[in-house]
């Protein structure tokens, strides 16, 4: 993990300070409501539904023991025990007191962490993939790039009122566990000839009421170059981008409006004035970077040691956890583990406060101190000894961390929908209940096979609706919820965005109709064709007249409502 | 919790003192609107310290660039670049910001400086309130005619906000990295401009 020195210490101890004196003056009167929203937004405070919600930032979803420690304290003394991981990797805290929030910015920074830029119109929490620096598909570890694009991104005095919120993932495996093509600007990292890495820029991805995949503006940016490349990028879009809709003030927008041609001429013509400026990168900035991350110390290991093959031809249940909840990691006799947060009653990514401890004490014995919060709402133990698995698998059991469900459809992503949110259509966490409910039995979810099954409150898409195999998203049809489907979304390489099913079904006719989905796949897929490949090989048209058999005839004929 | 007082927007182009070069000064300059019900070249422009637009200022350039007491300021949509041939002839360049949220001025302030390289005042003006100060400073303003309703002894505190730095940016301040860099700092900072 990258380990802040005496400069970043003081950067995070200025600005919750600099946060404090903005709250006292929003509370004595001398900064207007709308005057102190941007500030507080871009400090991660949303005032919502219940109560205000605080966003803490996990960077590229990082964090240590000590971290989560602090994070659990948080959670308990000034929430109700409660924390919610997003899906852009960072923590929400949906009871917290305005009041209380410069005092838990300052208890975050004794711990290096701060909520800086997780909301607001700015450059937000860079995301990447969970697995990096242990994936055995990795190119180029992301983690210091990652870094290098935080350090130029927080608090830059350019880029903090933009038109819109601007998100940025990367990645730099063969594999795309990154959404990367769902992204504002996407740096997918590759190598040269030499081994020199360059950076592949994906701009104007999104999702959102106008979902748009990212395309490639540029393949080859040497990485000395990735923040002038960015800073490029973000001029372009801050001068132009529309400011007078909210819904067209995405980069993606611009992008499309103007053409990827035209737009790459752009910032080709930006970069080429600034390209050997005072923001290129020194030579040696990578392995100084570099050398701030502490690198796990592995020991000489074999890989499937006794201990593991014994259990895993004696115990069942842990070779069915280890079939889905373990991945093979670069060092020799090591594994990545995945903690599931699905599990019976609770909403996808909400974690307690105890059970952040229990997580801590766990990442402290068997993972070298460090966790990584994944996109899809889970938490991974990136550094197990294969040796040590049977052992952390009992203990994930006794958490009820350790559902072996990895990848399959009750794996599925919500946001916090109308339960908390205020911007929601409907809720989505009794959904996601229900459609578990429904799958529960972990033999038939084996029968499924990988599926994704991403939930949204709204158009906003922090649910990824757009992204899942099977997409559901939350409308309001006169102050009711009600559901539309999708199929066919995905992230990686081969990223899709979902084709809507039909008119929207009422809350209760949700897990019929994912099921009549999943019946649709069963009866057509060729052996082993995962649901994903079956949609794309038969298209979404079976899947329609399934669960819209009378289309055509009347709304009353249906037994579902049309939207109209 | 008090509520906060939402107290109704003063004339935002109607500032007496201003913040410059780090200190609280008096300020005179006239800001000269520009009205949509007039063609540019029909703008009067009264005597004095004068700040006109940019489409006035380049209608009426030939008999105003003699004056020597005429700024121009550009609105966000604005290209700066219309204005490099005329920086021997203005007295100092504005940007306005019509609402603190609109972040155009901060590209337009970052390329008259390190684009364009306009050497003299740049000053930020309508909208402007104490929580972006630092920003402006950091992306080349050396003036800000501050919202009157707002403290500006409060304004100058804003400025120093922040000791540390991640990024390079018109202001010449060493980010956190590059002091790290050691041989290379030097030499790369002589290109910044
Ligand atoms: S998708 Fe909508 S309802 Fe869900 S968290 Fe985002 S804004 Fe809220």
């Amino acid at each position: 993990m990258y380990q802040y020195d005496e400069f970043d210490r003081r950067v995070v101890r200025s600005r919750a300070a600099q946060y404090r004196r903005q709250v006292a003056r929003w509370q004595a009167g001398e900064l207007a409501d709308d005057e102190f929203r941007p500030l507080r937004l871009q400090n991660g405070l949303y005032i919502q539904r219940h109560a205000p919600m605080l966003r803490i930032a996990i960077p590229y979803g990082h964090l240590s023991s000590v971290q989560l420690r602090k994070l659990a304290y948080i959670t308990r003394h000034y929430d109700r025990g409660v924390g919610h991981f997003t899906t852009r990797q960072n923590l929400q805290l949906n009871w917290v007191k305005i009041e209380e929030t410069p005092d838990i910015l300052d208890h975050l920074a004794d711990v290096d962490m701060h909520a800086i830029q997780t909301s607001g119109n700015c450059v937000r929490n860079i995301t990447t993939d969970a697995y990096a620096g242990v994936a055995p598909d990795e190119i180029v570890d992301p983690r210091p790039f990652c870094e290098l694009v935080r350090q130029w991104s927080t608090l830059h005095p350019e880029f903090a009122y933009l038109p819109r919120k601007f998100k940025i993932a990367v990645s730099g495996a063969t594999e795309d566990r990154a959404l990367l093509r769902f992204h504002d600007v996407a740096l997918e990292l590759h190598r040269d000839a030499n081994g020199e890495p360059l950076v592949r820029f994906i701009v104007g991805g999104g999702m959102g009421r106008t979902p748009i995949l990212g395309e490639t503006v540029r393949d080859d940016v040497p990485w000395r170059d990735m923040h002038t490349y960015l800073e490029a990028i973000l001029r372009v879009y801050n001068r132009f981008g529309r400011r007078d809709n909210m819904y067209k003030a995405r980069i993606k927008i611009l992008v499309k409006s103007l053409g990827v041609a035209a737009f790459r001429e752009q910032v080709e013509e930006e970069f080429s004035r600034i390209a050997n400026g005072p923001n290129r990168l020194p030579e040696d900035a990578l392995s100084w970077i570099q050398s701030r991350f502490v690198t796990p110390q592995y020991e000489t290991l074999t890989n499937n040691p006794a201990v593991l093959s014994d259990a895993l031809a004696s115990n069942i249940p842990f070779a069915r956890w280890h079939k889905r909840n373990v991945r093979g990691h670069k060092a020799v006799g090591y594994a990545a583990v995945t903690l599931s947060t699905k599990r019976a009653g609770f909403a996808p990514g909400d974690v307690t406060d105890a059970q952040m401890d229990a997580v801590a004490d766990l990442a402290d014995q068997y993972s070298l101190g460090e966790l990584r919060i994944t996109h899809d709402q889970n938490i991974v133990l990136a550094h197990v000894k294969q040796s040590d698995l049977p052992a952390l698998h009992s203990a994930l059991h006794a958490l009820g961390f350790a559902t072996p469900s990895i990848g399959l459809v009750s794996d599925m992503i919500a946001c916090p929908g109308g339960d908390f949110c205020d911007l929601a259509n409907a809720r989505s966490i009794p959904i996601a209940a229900a459609v578990a409910e429904r799958l529960e039995d972990l033999d038939e979810q084996e029968d499924i096979g990988p599926l994704r099954l991403n939930i949204s409150g709204c158009m906003n898409s922090c649910g990824q609706h757009h992204a899942g195999h099977i997409g559901i998203l939350g409308v309001d049809k006169q102050g009711q919820e009600w559901y539309q489907l999708s199929v066919g979304g995905s992230g990686g390489t081969q990223s899709s965005i979902g084709a809507v099913l039909g008119p929207s079904l009422r809350a209760d006719q949700v897990p019929d109709a994912v099921e009549q989905i999943i019946e649709v796949y069963l009866e057509a897929r060729a052996s082993n064709e995962r649901f994903l490949d079956t949609v794309r090989r038969i298209g979404a048209e079976p899947f329609k007249n399934k669960l819209y058999p009378n289309k055509g005839k009347s709304a009353a004929d249906n037994k579902v409502a049309q939207n109209g | 919790m008090a509520d906060p007082v939402q107290t109704t927007k003063p004339d935002l182009y109607k500032v007496t003192r201003i913040i410059k070069d780090g200190a609280i000064v008096a300020d005179d300059w006239q800001f000269v609107p520009l009205a949509s019900e007039l063609a540019p070249e029909a703008h009067p422009i009264p005597a004095g310290r004068v700040i006109v637009p940019l489409p006035v200022w380049q209608s009426q350039r030939h008999v105003l660039a003699a004056r020597g007491d005429v700024g121009v300021w550009l609105a966000p949509a604005d290209d700066p670049q219309q204005l490099a041939d005329s920086f021997g002839q203005i007295a100092l360049i504005a940007v306005d910001f019509p609402k603190f949220t609109d972040g155009r001025g901060y590209s337009i302030a970052s390329l008259l400086r390190s684009k364009l390289h306009w050497k003299g005042e740049l000053r930020a003006i309508g909208d402007v309130l104490h929580d972006q100060l630092y920003y402006m400073q950091r992306v080349g303003f050396n003036a800000y005619a501050l919202r009157s309703d707002r403290s500006a002894e409060v304004g100058l505190a804003a400025l120093k906000d922040f000791e540390d730095i991640y990024q390079f940016s018109t202001d010449q301040a060493l980010p956190v990295a590059r002091r790290h860099f050691g041989a290379n700092t030097a030499a790369t900072r002589g290109s910044a401009t």
